[in-house]
């Protein structure tokens, strides 16, 4: 049991932790917009954690190699990129199919922005 | 700025590949080193032209510099953003106050734009709804300042000044 196979074993730990949390947020949210929020932020870091935990724990072991943390590494920083990404798609997609915000939510900037986008549009048209 | 030339980009883009390809193999054998330089040749010479506009001038030593500071830096705004996501799932009473905010940025091209979003993305109680030129609307789950001014100052602010020099 070396330093590198605790080190990997704390994070892989902290990982799922984050996962669960990810988990209890999609239930305990009000709505769709929330559980993005929630969901999206913890699974991500929790996945950073398990991959990279998982590239230590190798280096820590007798039949691992450095070949196990380059691999992970490129494994979480592709998902680093393209997590956020899909989250922004859903979102979007979510909003343009007309799903209501909390009624507890303050201030909503993007449809004053539509409707005045609308607005200029009829007027140009006429 | 404007574009670069084509030999510039392309031996860009053959460097990106290349050093994925170092990383998924984890081995300095000659004969795999040979095969991936290769195939980055080949593969960049398809998309060099929609992978970026820059060329050589990404690998400026001010650039990276900046990109290697940038990494800690979001990193430590990740860790406190998963922090808050759990300090709100795990309080009773769901301290929640959610809303869309709109903010400026200062950023001009479009790679920085998109990591802008998916730096606000994973950080504190932010998600990117919608960017249109330099107008980004984000959903806050916890608003504290409703106008233009406020709201940028605290979600864009942070991360521009490493954006403004890593991508322009």
């Amino acid at each position: 049991m070396s330093a590198l196979t605790i080190i990997g074993e704390v994070l892989v730990l902290l990982g799922t932790f984050f996962y669960f949390l990810s988990a209890l947020g999609l239930i305990r949210m009000p709505d769709v917009y929330n559980r993005m929020q929630t969901s999206t932020k913890s699974a991500t870091l929790g996945s950073l954690g398990v991959f990279v935990g998982v590239g230590i724990w190798a280096l820590g072991t007798d039949y691992g190699s450095i070949a196990w943390l380059t691999k992970t590494v490129v494994i979480a920083v592709f998902l680093l990129l393209t997590n956020p990404i899909s989250a922004h798609a859903l979102i979007r997609a979510a909003y343009k199919s007309g799903i209501p915000l909390w009624e507890g939510s303050v201030v909503d900037k993007y449809k004053e922005h539509l409707e005045a986008e609308a607005k200029t549009e009829e007027g140009g048209e006429e | 700025m404007g574009e670069a030339s084509r030999i510039s980009r392309y031996l860009y883009t053959v460097i990106v590949l290349f050093a994925i390809w170092l990383f998924l193999t984890a081995s300095l054998d000659p004969q795999e080193l040979g095969f991936g330089l290769l195939l980055s040749l080949i593969v960049g010479a398809f998309t060099y032209e929609i992978f970026t506009t820059n060329g050589l001038a990404n690998l400026h030593p001010k650039r990276i510099a900046y990109a290697i500071a940038y990494i800690p830096y979001f990193l430590w705004a990740m860790i406190m953003a998963n922090l808050d996501v759990a300090y709100r799932v795990l309080h009773p009473k769901r301290p929640i106050n959610p809303g869309i905010v709109e903010c400026r940025t200062v950023l001009k091209s479009d790679v920085g734009k998109l990591s802008l979003a998916n730096s606000i993305t994973l950080t504190p109680g932010t998600i990117t709804l919608d960017v249109k030129g330099d107008r980004y609307f984000i959903h806050w789950i916890d608003v504290k300042d409703d106008s233009i001014e406020g709201a940028s100052k605290n979600i864009t602010e942070p991360f521009e000044k490493f954006l403004k020099v890593i991508f322009g």
